[in-house]
């Protein structure tokens, strides 16, 4: 078997970031390859360069063992290469058919669409690649899984011998991922060459051929599905190396701040988010929440901090039913929050740094009398917030938009701690940031737990999550699938809850150190 | 486990969608019944029952295709036009129309305003074949503005300069058709100066990314004080030069005898003819070539249309392009079809109200003609009525374009699909 | 003590910074100040060019003298400039050889007529600061009011009705009264997008078009019907207002400064101390910037939607009533020509700020008073001053033309534009 790709050496340095360092990459004819690793790991701006979107630092893509320059996706397509994209390029209000043929459309008569050819071609394709699809259907009106089928019929209808797959089954129902799964292994029984990229460890013991797994921007190991040792695999994927310790006592947990009650959250496209959620935050105590991104964590924190509304179930605040109330209702009870996105919700950029000190409470004394600010009150809090929390800033009338991350994250972490709380919801605290502040906001996020409050933290970095929590959540699919007691529980073990898969004997391993399991 | 996402999706959909449909099939019937108690008690009531209407079916000034006059009695007519409301209004109460409930809202619409002249005109007579035509002939700058707005709003790019380009090829229409003393080169120059305002918002939206509203505003305002600069310059100091060769009716031999139709399209303006013949031309053009299919595309989602190798950026600036000429000849209409001399600020808002009815018409072309109808319609309305003496405003009367427009835009009417990328500046990665 | 220390170093810096649109402040003030209005003035300096080249062009005596000769040409072209640049600082700023000479003979009415242009240019300005505040208001709510024309005629119309059908009540009370029901009149006008776009989705710039259109019609429907002046058989003009309602003019006419004057000065104080030192402010602010942020931050963004357009309207309003009080003291059609359109160019001008709009109202008010006078001398048209106006926009809202122009650096960060919305489509429902 003549390789039909090969990568060889592709680094790619973003600012601050070695996204792809040195990646040797061979793929076969008529094999699938799958890329495993977390995100972020490096596994898309790979593929992103083979696709032409983004231009290699160094290295080379040899294609038939030609050497190829790829500067656009045109290119790739004209080279053989395709991609099914995480997020689908498809426009809705197009029918199946031209969605297909745009950009490659045959014509009659000058430059009138020939409709009925690509019906035809269409056709031709869905047959022989068992893709049922109808070729005048609207987009819009088809099921996710067949939007992705149109997707894949696209780039057969180029005659694209490598598919890229970017995390397919990211949106789909487990049936319609079985379903893609079935398709690829008869594209590959047809000729084709497919590129996987995951995080799930599933999927790829199901689908794969071979394993290569990534882990920051580097080639960590390849495997062999058929023999591949699942612990051993997220292992390989997660590392090992803890680089960061959190000093932290154990402490008895208090009394219940948060209760989510059997909650239920739906998205903007009314899909089912969080799905009968249930947990208690304890006075006092860290509770983790670990998983991939997208499993319905932003959801839940959205709807515990009222900047969505829940569809069922109850919040609780001590007692006190918080359910769908404002976000305002919330913060004034006693209740902060560090947001996911920083910079969209978190801060008003063009605003000073003593204004973002006051955003949740500029309105009430002393920052106001009636309606008038006191901004001399407002400069002193922030000349106090900014020596307490080390924050870095020429003045307290600089925008914050022109600080460095870290210190931004510092302005919203002085915000929310500075205040009077019983309950901190933290999501991603530490996101994109150097190692320096990583450990100044654990250090206050464990102060602020010793100080008795109640703290729930978000993170799909699972180092942070082990190191902080009390207790772990494990997030799958909308769901908490285990609640495990953090002290004993092991990475690799909660690598596989991660990825949806419960472990047989976890049980027996964790022995009575198993707090609860919920199924 | 994870069966149970599946059911709990589809129940919250589903009992969105009904809820949606049966407060509006409810509030339609409400209406249309509305409409019905109006007619009756407003309209019929104040008649005479021995009162009567005529319809004058031949517009003024015309001899070829003419047709006899209509007679109708007034109050009888409104009470069966009432009682047609009623049986409307209750089938959409109990049982719903379906997907036709729009066709049926139209209906009653038309309905509503034939009592509305019935009423008016009851024991006069009205020329209504001379509103229709009128409506067609004051329809044209408003559609040719919509026809504009579709194809830039159709590749992605906000146009509110439609009104600015229309002045400018107005003016300049009117300039060198008076100094060439040729109605088709004064609309050539007049369409090329349109088109360069058009190359103006292309660069400032699409290259320097500005807020394509604040562009569009721009443009408007350099036009409304060029026009007037040049016009106080020239225009007025010298009449010679605001006195330009017209388009004259052309009768089409044989349609033109047609009565009622033949006066009214096809023994008229040339720039009624355009009119249509782009109708037909953009509609091919938007749905049935590849050309309307990319354009379409990067007016959707660019980025897809970009990793299938289309060129964004490029198809953008033609689309405003095209619709910058468009605009022009829409400008044109106003002193070469229809005036015959340029004034100040002569395009009236009609760019604007060529937007509402793309809006109103849903970004087809066959859907902006009809709004652009019904637009020249309403204005039509308003000279006719105060010929009559009626006691109601013209000057109200008026507003109504303006106020279904907003109707429109607030999704009371139903709503239809925006380009989805529609007033986005499209960056690449 | 440190509270006024701080209040007196920080005031001038924060309106700086402030009208800088958040850069961070640079140690020299001098670097500061000029890194403020480089773009303008650069804006203003070239469309100022542009426009004499304009009116070279269209000069017919330009041409013929280029018939004579190309330096005879070029040298007219100047002398045509000249005259008619030198007839807009004239009749804007007045002539100063007649200042100097009234205030050496020291003639009081002699001084008041020759600083006349300069007081005739701050009349025109009013309209242009209170129309220039609405739109500034509303581009700080992150709302494109496009609609001052319709307001301003609305708060017109309601100023009118209140100065003249109310009779016998003091002025100290009519005249507020009156001028409030201007601002009512823009506010209830400026409301209605704000609430269709808060509740429907509807946006807001094709909506404020329509309602200009709309109130245009209704106010000739009002000054030909209820509102027309009894005698003059349905002209479209309204009875003359009591003097009761009057806003007091300084001198004699010819000289028509008047109150109003420092009283769009007052609100631009006013606009300035709520956006900037109020929590109304910060609200309005921080939805117009960050809307997810100030979801966040627990507010109501419907509820703040409004009541900017509201504001907004309201201060629109007030340009109308004002110029109905002060100047016009009865109400006909035609009232106001193109603040509207305006009102967003001054408002990008001057950086969204009340105190750049102020700036931005008098350059306006300089322009359209001297062009009147530009006009008589030179015999170009008035209408130079919106050609003016548009290029000096089109400069203002795309600095990397002028940047490239003048061969500037351009700024490694890609700018934010002076105001951007994120737009799809003219809504439809949410």
């Amino acid at each position: 078997m003549a390789p039909i790709l090969q990568l060889k050496g592709i680094t790619k340095r973003f600012p601050g970031v070695l996204a792809n360092d040195h990646i040797d990459l061979t793929l076969n004819q008529g094999e699938i390859l799958a890329l495993l690793g977390e995100n972020g790991a490096g596994k898309t701006t790979l593929m992103n360069i083979l696709y032409g979107l983004y231009q290699p630092d160094e290295g080379e893509i040899l294609v038939n063992e030609q050497k190829v320059i790829i500067n656009s996706p045109t290119d790739a397509i004209n080279t053989g290469i395709g991609m099914v994209h995480q997020h689908f390029m498809l426009i809705p209000v197009f029918t199946v058919t031209e969605n297909v043929m745009l950009g490659s459309e045959p014509v009659k008569m000058g430059d009138f669409l020939d409709r009925p050819k690509t019906s035809a071609r269409i056709h031709e394709i869905s047959q022989q690649y068992k893709l049922e699809v109808n070729p005048n259907d609207y987009v819009k009106d088809l099921p996710v899984g067949v939007q992705q089928r149109v997707e894949i019929i696209k780039l057969l209808y180029r005659e694209a011998n490598i598919l890229i797959f970017d995390e397919p089954t990211a949106v789909l129902t487990p049936q319609e991922a079985d379903d893609l799964f079935s398709i690829m292994r008869s594209l590959v029984k047809q000729g084709k060459s497919i590129i996987f990229i995951t995080h799930k460890l599933r999927e790829v013991l199901d689908v794969a051929d071979r394993i290569m797994v990534i882990r920051r921007g580097a080639v960590v190991g390849e495997a062999d599905p058929k023999i591949a040792d699942k612990n051993k695999l997220a292992e390989m994927m997660v590392g090992r190396e803890v680089n960061l310790v959190v000093e932290k006592e154990f402490k008895e947990p208090g009394e219940v701040v948060l209760s989510v009650k059997d909650l239920v959250v739906a998205n903007q496209f009314k899909q089912v988010m969080v799905d009968h959620v249930s947990f208690d935050v304890h006075a006092g105590q860290i509770l983790g929440i670990a998983g991939v991104q997208g499993n319905g964590q932003t959801e839940l924190v959205e709807a515990i901090t009222g900047l969505d509304k829940s569809a069922s179930g109850k919040i609780l605040f001590k007692n006190e039913d918080i359910t769908n109330c404002t976000p305002r209702k919330i913060t004034e009870v006693g209740s902060a929050h560090v947001p996911e996105d920083r910079q969209a919700d978190g801060l008003v950029l063009t605003f000073p740094v003593a204004e973002n000190l006051v955003l949740c409470t500029y309105y009430k004394e002393p920052f106001a009398k009636g309606v008038v600010l006191q901004y001399d009150k407002i400069l002193e809090n922030s000349e106090k917030l900014i020596s307490d929390f080390d924050i870095r800033t020429p003045s307290s009338l600089t925008p914050v938009g022109s600080l460095s991350g870290g210190n931004q994250q510092k302005v919203i972490i002085a915000r929310e701690l500075s205040r009077p709380i019983q309950l901190l919801v933290a999501s991603q605290p530490t996101r994109g940031l150097d190692v320096g502040s990583i450990e100044y906001i654990h250090k206050r996020i464990v102060q602020k737990r010793d100080e008795g409050c109640a703290v729930l933290l978000v993170s799909p970095e699972l180092d942070e999550v082990i190191e902080l929590s009390d207790r772990i959540a494990v997030m799958y699919r909308g769901k908490i699938i285990a609640i495990v007691d953090a002290g004993n529980v092991t990475k690799e073990t909660l690598g596989l809850l991660m990825a949806g898969i419960i472990p047989e004997k976890i049980e027996k391993e964790q022995g009575e150190k198993v707090v609860e399991i919920t199924f | 486990m994870t069966t149970t996402t599946a059911p709990s999706t589809a129940v919250i959909q589903r009992a969105r969608i009904s809820d949606i449909s049966r407060t509006r099939r409810i509030s339609t019937g409400v209406i249309e019944i509305l409409v019905a108690v109006f007619i009756a008690f407003v309209f019929a009531r104040t008649l005479q029952p021995d009162m009567f209407t005529k319809f004058v079916m031949t517009p003024g000034g015309i001899t070829v295709g003419s047709m006899g006059d209509w007679v109708i009695r007034s109050q009888f007519t409104l009470y069966l036009l009432a009682a047609l409301c009623v049986v409307i209004g209750a089938f959409q109460l109990i049982k719903g129309f379906g997907k036709f409930t729009n066709l049926m809202v139209g209906f009653v619409f038309l309905f509503l305003i034939f009592s509305f002249l019935t009423w008016q005109a009851a024991g006069k007579s009205l020329n209504l074949a001379g509103m229709l035509s009128s409506s067609v002939q004051l329809a044209v700058p408003i559609t040719l503005g919509a026809f504009s707005g579709i194809l830039c709003e159709r590749a992605g790019v906000v146009n509110i300069a439609i009104e600015g380009m229309m002045l400018m090829s107005a003016m300049v229409g009117a300039l060198m058709g008076s100094i060439t003393d040729s109605a088709w080169l004064g609309l050539f120059f007049g369409v090329l100066s349109s088109v360069l305002l058009a190359a103006l918002h292309a660069v400032l939206s699409i290259k320097y990314k500005i807020d394509q509203i604040i562009s569009g505003t721009v443009i408007n305002m350099f036009s409304a004080g060029m026009t007037a600069f040049l016009s106080q310059k020239f225009l007025q100091t010298r009449q010679e030069l605001n006195n330009p060769a017209m388009f004259t009716r052309v009768e089409i031999p044989g349609l033109a005898e047609i009565p009622l139709l033949g006066p009214i399209f096809f023994n008229t303006n040339f720039f009624v003819y355009l009119m249509f013949a782009l109708l037909i031309v953009i509609q091919v053009a938007l749905f049935s070539t590849r050309w309307g299919l990319r354009m379409r595309s990067v007016g959707e989602h660019p980025k897809a249309a970009d990793t299938l190798g289309i060129n964004v950026i490029k198809t953008r600036y033609m689309a405003v392009l095209l619709g910058g000429l468009v605009a022009g000849l829409g400008g044109a209409f106003f002193t070469l079809g229809s005036v015959g001399r340029f004034d100040e600020g002569m395009t009236a808002g009609k760019g604007f109200i060529g937007l509402a009815a793309m809006i109103f018409g849903n970004y087809t072309p066959v859907g902006a003609l009809g709004a652009g109808i019904l637009f020249g319609f309403a204005d039509s309305i308003g000279s006719k009525l105060s010929l009559l003496g009626s006691t109601i405003p013209s000057t109200l009367m008026s507003t109504a374009p303006y106020i279904i427009t907003m109707i429109v835009l607030a999704g009371f009417v139903g709503k239809g699909h925006v380009p989805a990328a529609d007033g986005v500046a499209y960056t690449k990665e | 003590m440190r509270k006024k220390d701080l209040e007196k170093k920080d005031l001038l810096k924060t309106v700086i910074e402030e009208l800088n649109g958040g850069e961070p402040a640079k140690p020299k003030k001098k670097r500061a100040f000029w890194k403020v209005i480089q773009i303008p003035a650069l804006a203003i300096l070239t469309g100022l060019i542009l426009g004499a080249i304009l009116i070279a062009a269209t000069s017919f005596t330009v041409y013929d003298a280029f018939k004579v000769g190309f330096f005879n040409g070029i040298g007219t072209a100047f002398a045509e400039v000249g005259k008619a640049y030198l007839g807009l600082l004239t009749g804007s700023l007045g002539n100063p050889v007649e200042i100097i000479s009234a205030l050496i003979y020291g003639d009081a009415q002699d001084v008041r007529n020759a600083i006349n242009p300069i007081l005739e240019s701050l009349v025109q300005a009013t309209p242009y600061i209170f129309a220039g505040l609405a739109c500034a208001l509303a581009f700080r709510a992150g709302l494109f009011n496009i609609g001052v024309e319709g307001q301003l005629f609305m708060g017109a119309a309601a100023a009118t009705f209140v100065g003249y059908s109310l009779t016998g009540l003091p002025a100290i009370i009519h005249m507020p009264l009156a001028f409030l029901a201007g601002a009512l009149g823009g506010a209830l006008w400026g409301m209605v997008p704000g609430l269709l776009k808060a509740t429907t989705g509807g946006n807001e710039v094709i909506n404020c078009i329509m309602m200009n259109y709309i109130a245009y019609r209704v106010t000739t429907w009002l000054l030909t019907g209820p509102m027309t002046r009894p005698g003059t058989g349905g002209m479209p003009i309204s009875p003359i207002i009591e003097k009761s309602a009057q806003i007091p003019q300084f001198f004699k006419t010819p000289i028509r400064f008047h109150l109003g004057f420092f009283i769009a000065l007052a609100f631009a104080a006013l606009v300035w101390w709520i956006l900037f030192k109020t929590t109304w402010g910060l609200n309005l602010r921080m939805v117009g910037v960050n809307p997810r942020a100030a979801k966040y931050a627990g507010l109501n963004i419907t509820q703040v939607t409004i009541i900017g357009m509201a504001l907004s309207g309201a201060l629109a309003g007030m340009a109308g009533g004002n110029e109905i009080l002060a100047i016009n003291r009865s109400m006909a059609i035609g009232l106001s020509a193109g603040y509207g359109f305006d009102s967003i160019a001054l408002a990008l001008l001057g950086n969204n700020h009340p105190v750049g709009v102020i700036f931005a109202a008098l350059l306006f008010g300089v322009l359209k008073n001297g062009a009147t006078k530009m006009m008589v001398v030179s015999g170009t048209p008035i209408d130079i001053v919106t050609i003016l106006q548009a290029v000096i926009l089109i400069f203002v809202a795309a600095p990397a033309i002028i940047r490239a122009i003048y061969r500037m650096r351009q700024p490694l960060k890609e700018e934010t534009a002076a105001a951007s919305f994120t737009l799809s489509g003219w809504g439809g429902g949410k």
